[in-house]
């Protein structure tokens, strides 16, 4: 748009009534052509988006459902509509229950303690006390885990953790970390909750830079103690932040595969096993892609039931 | 509304307009299947998925097709080189698709679940055609008598001992029956520092120790766990080994972590110096003399029960072949099959691979070369290549059911007719 400068003297110009003026029958073709263009343009600008979305996620989405509903896809060239048999098959398979107990454990374990961990270091990190320099340092050594891969991480822990390893020395004990079926969940918890509790520490600094100064001066000259200034001041400025984050590491929690897997594969016996796991097991290790897309329906269901509150939250935000 | 912005917005409706079209364009390109098999001038191309190629020398595999395209003209090599793990799932989603590469590099796990598929073809059928004469072949992997993979090269699983941990332990010979074997891991482990006897990988992620490190003892006595084709888990033989073992396990003569450990970890054990004894593939003896070249191990058959002394089974992982049953080209598919067992090609394959030839006829040349791998040579020609999970269906999936009962017998929560039972009937299930 042009702006034009407003001469505030000049009287104002009549607003035109809008009359319907005759169109000259010539040029009908082209104004219904321009009136055409104009209804579609749009949906031009939705199609690369809508496109990719229906490419990426709306067929493999609908695809993985509608296996869940057949006897053996892939494997049988002529698979045949078997209503809910596959959900019956996995939700009656003990080891599914076991694994939603483990991924139960896991998660929550996990996302508490990532909380926990990311605001204490990020309140570390944001104290004054900290000089700039030093916070650059800190914050560096702190976000290492995170900028590992999964592969990585599991390496590197499985040589830590080894019997023969440099933890065992370091305690002068001969645990088997990993091996043994009373400490493996929690040891690979433990895993996670180390190479996951950066992201929270990030994003909370962020959010604590972020409260204003006046706050915490006002709450200091009604007399409140630092432990009043946290929960009455820290804590419902990130109020917002940790919700969200919260609500995303849940699911992306619930669904770790990759770490579990290099790890401990699922074991010793089925301590470890996860919804992943399981669900991995059943494409690539029976091929029965038919059960393990059911296993996947039944994720993408309790995840959505996480993806409503997430979505519910950030709207409420908005 | 002003000229300018007239202009503006047919820019941008053209904008929107190609945006949209540059979508479907990218999108219809993805779906858009390549139309590979015949090449210029009438020349043929076989596509050759296999996982050979990476773990070869470099350029090595690529010669032996430059080999074969120089023999066979018309007839061209594409190398599809992957991982193992990468060239699997290519492969099973290739199989679904109908797009498999005409020859492919198969393991004999995959066999059963390919041949009943329809993915594979039936090489019986080839080499009826061509008048191929089959006697050189050491094995062929067969589904209901039709043959559907040929093991181009074979890695034997013999018994690694160090040397110098027997020595201390006052064991002066490798043990060559189980109380000998026993005896010695109960001594190297009394060594304390660290050592154990023997080593176990019972990883649930790799479950292959039970087919190399567990079922390889039932095989170095002559036994079976089949009956018919059908699991059979509670004999006699498979009861005895679990038994053994769990033995050896209560005696603390096995090294700790089993439950998660996988093979390359028993290597990595071993070549450090902190295991006596373990069963392994003859492929890691370049690897454990480059990673520790102080080490001094030797190399035996597999113990045999007490007083043995029939033929003895010997584990063995092979690369194996076959031809996609969707390919254009069977024929020329089958050509390449035969020129990689041929006796002149087969030992070249050998020598470069470490392995033993699937061909009967050929010697690699590090048989005269180096002692060990003559030793091993020898331990072949003795007994007999055995590996009963080859050309089982989910065989991969079978050596997991065995491994988590085998974990909850060792873990001490069944005992051995329990945990064989509950295995013969997961692997029932399964058939």
């Amino acid at each position: 748009m042009i702006i034009t400068p407003i001469d505030s003297t000049a009287p104002p110009e009549p607003t035109p009534t809008p009359t319907r003026t005759p169109t000259p029958p010539a040029s009908s073709a082209s104004v219904r052509r321009s009136r055409l263009g104009r209804t579609l343009e749009p949906f031009g600008f939705i199609a690369p988006t809508a496109l990719l979305m229906l490419v990426l996620m709306i067929v493999p989405i609908v695809l993985v459902i509608g296996y869940s509903f057949t006897d053996n896809v892939i494997l049988n060239k002529n698979p045949e509509f078997v209503g809910i048999e596959n959900f019956v098959t996995v939700l009656t398979d003990g080891v599914f229950a076991t694994a939603i107990g483990n991924t139960l454990v896991f998660t929550v374990v996990s996302v508490i303690a990532h909380l926990l961990i990311g605001l204490a270091f990020a309140m570390l990190l944001n104290s004054p006390l900290v000089s700039n320099a030093s916070r650059a340092v800190f914050r560096v050594i702190y976000i290492l885990p995170w900028l590992f891969t999964a592969a990585v991480i599991a390496v590197l822990w499985r040589m830590l953790l080894s019997p023969n390893g440099v933890v065992n020395y370091l305690l002068s004990s001969d645990l088997e970390w990993l091996s043994s079926p009373a400490l493996a969940l929690g040891a690979v918890t433990f895993i996670n909750i180390w190479a996951g509790y950066p992201f929270f520490m990030v994003s909370l600094l962020a959010g604590l830079q972020g409260i204003p100064a006046d706050l915490y001066e006002a709450a200091t000259v009604d007399g409140a103690n630092g432990v009043q200034r946290f929960f009455n001041v820290t804590l419902p400025q990130l109020r917002p932040i940790i919700i969200s984050m919260t609500l995303l590491d849940l699911i992306w929690t619930s669904q770790q595969f990759a770490l579990i897997w290099l790890t401990t594969g699922g074991g010793p016996i089925n301590v470890t096993e996860m919804l992943s796991t399981f669900t991995y097991k059943l494409a690539f290790s029976r091929y029965e892609f038919a059960l393990a897309s059911t296993s996947a329906v039944l994720i993408l269901l309790f995840s959505m039931v996480l993806a409503f509150f997430y979505v519910r939250h950030q709207r409420a935000r908005d | 509304m002003s000229k300018e912005a007239h202009g503006r917005r047919r820019t941008l409706r053209v904008l929107g307009a190609s945006a949209a079209a540059v979508a479907l364009f990218a999108t219809a390109g993805c779906s858009a299947s390549s139309d590979s098999g015949s090449g210029d001038g009438g020349d043929v191309t076989l596509e050759f998925a296999q996982w050979w190629e990476p773990e070869l020398p470099d350029g090595a595999f690529r010669e032996l097709m430059d080999e074969f395209e120089a023999e066979n003209p018309g007839i061209k090599v594409e190398l599809l080189s992957g991982p193992y793990a990468s060239t699997k799932e290519q492969l099973f989603a290739g199989a679904a698709a109908g797009t498999m590469s005409d020859v492919v590099g198969l393991d004999g796990a995959w066999v059963s679940d390919f041949a009943n598929q329809g993915a594979i073809a039936d090489l019986t059928a080839l080499m009826a055609e061509s008048d191929y004469d089959d006697s050189e072949l050491a094995s062929q992997i067969q589904v209901d008598g039709a043959t559907y993979m040929i093991p181009v090269v074979n890695f034997v699983y013999p018994m690694f001992t160090n040397d110098d941990l027997l020595a201390q332990a006052g064991v002066a010979a490798p043990p060559a029956d189980r109380s000998e074997f026993a005896a010695a891991a109960n001594a190297v482990a009394g060594l304390g520092d660290n050592t154990s006897g023997w080593i176990l990988p019972l990883s649930l992620e790799a479950p292959n120790g039970i087919q190399n490190d567990v079922m390889s003892w039932v095989w170095a006595t002559g036994g079976s766990m089949l009956d018919g084709g059908q699991p059979d888990v509670t004999n006699d033989e498979v009861t005895s080994a679990v038994e053994y073992i769990k033995g050896l396990w209560d005696e603390g003569a096995i090294a700790p972590g089993a439950f998660t450990m996988k093979e390359q970890d028993k290597v990595e054990e071993f070549t450090n110096g902190r295991v006596g004894m373990m069963i392994d593939s003859l492929a890691h003896i370049n690897l454990i003399r480059e990673t520790n070249p102080d080490l001094k191990f030797s190399i035996s058959a597999l113990p045999a029960e007490d007083g043995f002394d029939g033929e003895r089974g010997i584990p063995y992982a092979s690369w194996g072949i076959g031809v996609a049953e969707s390919s254009e080209h069977p024929a020329e598919a089958w050509k390449l099959v035969d020129f990689l067992m041929s006796e002149e090609t087969n030992a070249k394959l050998s020598s470069i691979a470490n392995a033993f030839p699937g061909n009967t006829e050929s010697v690699p040349d590090f048989v005269a070369e180096d002692e060990l791998f003559a030793t091993a040579f020898e331990i072949y020609q003795n007994g007999y290549p055995a590996n009963e999970f080859t050309g089982l269906p989910v065989a991969e999936q079978l050596m997991r059911l065995f491994d988590e009962q085998f974990q909850v017998l060792l873990d001490g929560g069944q005992s051995v007719d329990e945990m064989l039972q509950k295995t013969q009937e997961a692997w029932l299930a399964e058939f």
